[in-house]
């Protein structure tokens, strides 16, 4: 069953295995170069990001939404079917050796972009930080973890549709809302936020200014943690309390919302007056391989998972 | 008395809300080629798509060389199918598709596949999607036939191919039955051939098992009787009438019985079996609903 | 060795037909007690017929004494069918008197007695089974 898959699959790891080595070509060529001119270079490192989140969703379509409904669509599972093998077998290893392969592609393009991308990740990432939500995705290991879902995605929509056409566009559908809903709202949760609450530091205010009618405080301070992807960045009270009261006199005569040197001396001795506290929920930049892995992780058991279904699905539902 | 290598119990096969099978009681010997007839929708590929595990029973019960079809890998072993439409992989060799049956079957007896590809004259580095329908049909039995199966089942192989191929084809099986003892069961809406190939028949319309048993039994308990005009009630218990036809002087029926007909007033002659499955697959046929021991002979 | 043939038109049973040839053959000469008859295999190559034919027809040749199975090697002709021997022939042909003659003094006509005839002929033959 191994190599007959790897006889079904060998188009397809040609294709891979070209597309692969143009773009290590490209990288290779343009490395040299890459801190120096700015333009392409900058277009390259978009380019790479965008490949990077195309290659899982391409993979879900080409390689896994016909992996089991051509063989409906033509008729040919009633000859694989009735072979001396499981059908759980049969799908394991077919499911098994493209997954691995859809991985192994992702996690070498991805190897390759992350690397020649080193250089501007260091200096200026897209975003400000590592874990900023547009660049985190198509780096390291994620892409490895997208392409296994993908994939497991394609096959199962693929058997549920049984054609490769619906398939296709249910998957693309899926697998687009997957990228958006997990950085929204389950990689905030993955690991508790460090929550700081510190003494308000009067040169940190990057806006001072009060409303109206009610004339109510209101202060935005700057958070110097470089390389941490901020939750929330508030001024509160020593109570704790976001709302700061009435703005003191001192502060609303003249220029508002301005920056520290816009302060006067009387406007930020009124200020001191007040304890204000700067809270701080943020995840440090260090914990950027801690995402890595428990996303790349949680993928991947979405993965599993879906394959578990295919099988199930193989085996009781198929022959109704 | 011979183990059966398919039997089934009240099996029916339902798909929202139509019956494809329904109540069909078989019991088929073993080292028999059985003819599978009836017409299109009767009910054939969903009883053979049964019997390899393909489709499960709505009702009843199947059993395959003594087991649940498709129970396991031995099983799927010992059972080779054809598919209607022959399927194959389009872009794969026709070597390759040897290949296949080699790394997915442990029995696989790659000297015959070869020799019969040699024989067949098809090109081991053709694509499978640019042969023929016959060409085709032949790779599939290869497929088949190269597993060594104790039992082959065929849904209609030959029904789009040309008399030649299908010529070709029937010897091609009955080459392999004489060589290995294969049973066989094949299914067409063909009625052709029948004679010259099946030992066993199963008549299926409309969901049902019309009749089912040796072909030679079958002939020898069904005759036509032609005489004057006269009404079917008026003949003996023992006389079922499966087809009657009047005109205003004469009658003609086929009946079938286990005596033999000694009312002089008939003319007593046989009946094809081409005939015979003819008139179990007319609709309009009133033939009452039977018990399954009457319908299968040994 | 004989070569058969297959009439699909005549209505006679096929393994009937390869006995009748080898009846034909026999009577003509063509085949002789020592000769071997076609394996089934060979026959089925041939003639695209179910192999379990030939065995039925080969064990009637054998019922009739004419053919022999040797296992392993294949089925040999034995004897020659044309001399029914003239003993067997009248003892037949005064069976059949004596029941033509009770028949008659029953009270069964020609007709009776020809349509009685033609279906205990058919029943006999049709079947191929003593």
């Amino acid at each position: 069953m191994i190599r007959l898959t790897w006889l079904q699959f060998r188009a397809q790891a040609v294709t891979a295995a070209a597309a692969l080595a143009a773009v290590v070509v490209v990288l290779a060529v343009s490395a040299p170069h890459r801190a120096l001119d700015a333009g392409a270079s900058h277009w390259l490192y978009m380019a790479g990001i965008v490949v990077l989140y195309l290659t899982p969703a391409i993979i879900g379509i080409f390689w896994g939404a016909p992996l089991i409904s051509r063989e409906l669509e033509t008729g040919t599972f009633r000859l694989a079917w009735t072979q001396s093998i499981s059908r759980t077998r049969w799908l394991a290893v077919k499911l098994g050796l493209t997954g691995l392969a859809s991985m192994a592609t992702a996690g070498l393009l991805s190897l390759m972009v992350t690397w020649w991308s080193s250089p501007m990740d260091q200096l200026n990432p897209l975003g400000g930080y590592r874990l900023s939500a547009l660049l985190f995705g198509a780096r390291d290991l994620i892409p490895v973890g997208y392409a296994a879902f993908a994939l497991a995605l394609g096959v199962t929509t693929g058997l549920l549709a049984r054609r490769a056409v619906p398939a296709i566009a249910i998957t693309l559908a899926i697998f687009a809302a997957v990228q958006v809903a997990v950085p929204l709202w389950v990689r905030p949760h993955l690991i508790p936020p460090v929550r700081t609450v510190s003494p308000l530091n009067l040169s940190a205010i990057s806006g001072l200014g009060s409303s109206f009618p009610e004339n109510s405080l209101g202060v935005e301070a700057r958070v110097n943690i470089p390389g941490a992807w901020v939750y929330s960045n508030q001024v509160t009270t020593p109570g704790g309390s976001t709302s700061l009261g009435l703005a003191p006199h001192a502060c609303t005569s003249g220029s508002t919302n301005t920056p520290p040197s816009g302060q006067t001396n009387a406007c930020n001795a009124a200020l001191a007056r007040l304890h204000l506290r700067q809270v701080v929920t943020y995840q440090p930049g260090s914990r950027y391989w801690a995402f890595q892995w428990s996303e790349t992780a949680i993928y991947v058991l979405l993965a599993l998972l879906l394959a578990g279904f295919c099988t199930w699905w193989i085996n009781r539902r198929l022959s109704r | 008395m011979m183990t059966a290598v398919i039997q089934a119990s009240g099996l029916g096969k339902q798909y929202r809300r139509t019956w494809a099978l329904r109540d069909c009681t078989l019991a088929i010997p073993e080292g028999r080629v059985v003819g599978l007839v009836g017409p299109n929708g009767a009910g054939k590929t969903t009883l053979l798509q049964l019997a390899t595990g393909l489709l499960t029973p709505t009702r009843g019960t199947i059993s395959v060389l003594g087991d649940h079809p498709a129970v396991s890998p031995a099983l799927l072993a010992r059972v080779g199918f054809v598919a209607q439409d022959t399927p194959v992989y389009a872009r794969m060799r026709v070597a390759d598709h040897l290949r296949l049956g080699a790394w997915l079957n442990p029995g696989w007896d790659d000297e015959l596949a070869q020799r019969r590809i040699g024989q067949l004259g098809l090109d081991p580095k053709q694509r499978a999607g640019s042969l023929s329908g016959g060409q085709r049909a032949q790779l599939a039995l290869t497929l088949a036939l190269a597993k060594r199966p104790e039992l082959l089942l065929l849904d209609e192989p030959v029904a789009s191919l040309d008399p030649l191929a299908r010529r070709e084809f029937l010897r091609s099986l009955m080459e392999a039955v004489a060589e290995h003892g294969t049973s066989v069961v094949l299914s067409s809406h063909l009625v052709a051939d029948l004679e010259r190939v099946c030992d066993y028949l199963v008549v299926l319309v409309a969901s049902r098992v019309r009749i089912a048993g040796e072909v030679s039994a079958l002939l020898a308990s069904h005759h036509r009787l032609s005489g004057p005009r006269r009404d079917p009630g008026t003949l003996p218990a023992g006389q079922e009438v499966i087809e009657e036809s009047h005109t205003d002087k004469q009658t003609v029926l086929l009946v079938r019985t286990g005596e033999p007909v000694h009312d002089p007033a008939w003319t007593v002659t046989p009946v094809s079996l081409e005939d015979l499955v003819i008139a179990y697959m007319n609709p309009a046929s009133d033939i009452p609903a039977r018990r399954p021991q009457l319908g299968v002979a040994s | 060795m004989i070569e058969f043939q297959l009439d699909e038109t005549s209505g006679v049973a096929t393994y009937l037909q390869l006995v009748q040839q080898v009846h034909q053959a026999l009577r003509m000469g063509m085949l002789e007690p020592g000769d071997q008859l076609p394996t089934a295999q060979q026959v089925v190559a041939k003639l695209a017929i179910n192999p379990n034919t030939v065995h039925k027809a080969y064990r009637e040749l054998e019922r009739e004494g004419l053919a022999r199975a040797r296992p392993g090697l294949g089925t040999f002709i034995t004897r020659s069918p044309a001399g029914t021997d003239p003993a067997t022939q009248a003892r037949f042909l005064a069976a059949m008197t004596d029941w033509l003659r009770s028949a008659r003094s029953a009270g069964l006509g020609p007709d009776d007695i020809e349509a009685i005839y033609r279906t205990a002929f058919r029943t006999c033959f049709a079947e191929g089974v003593a």
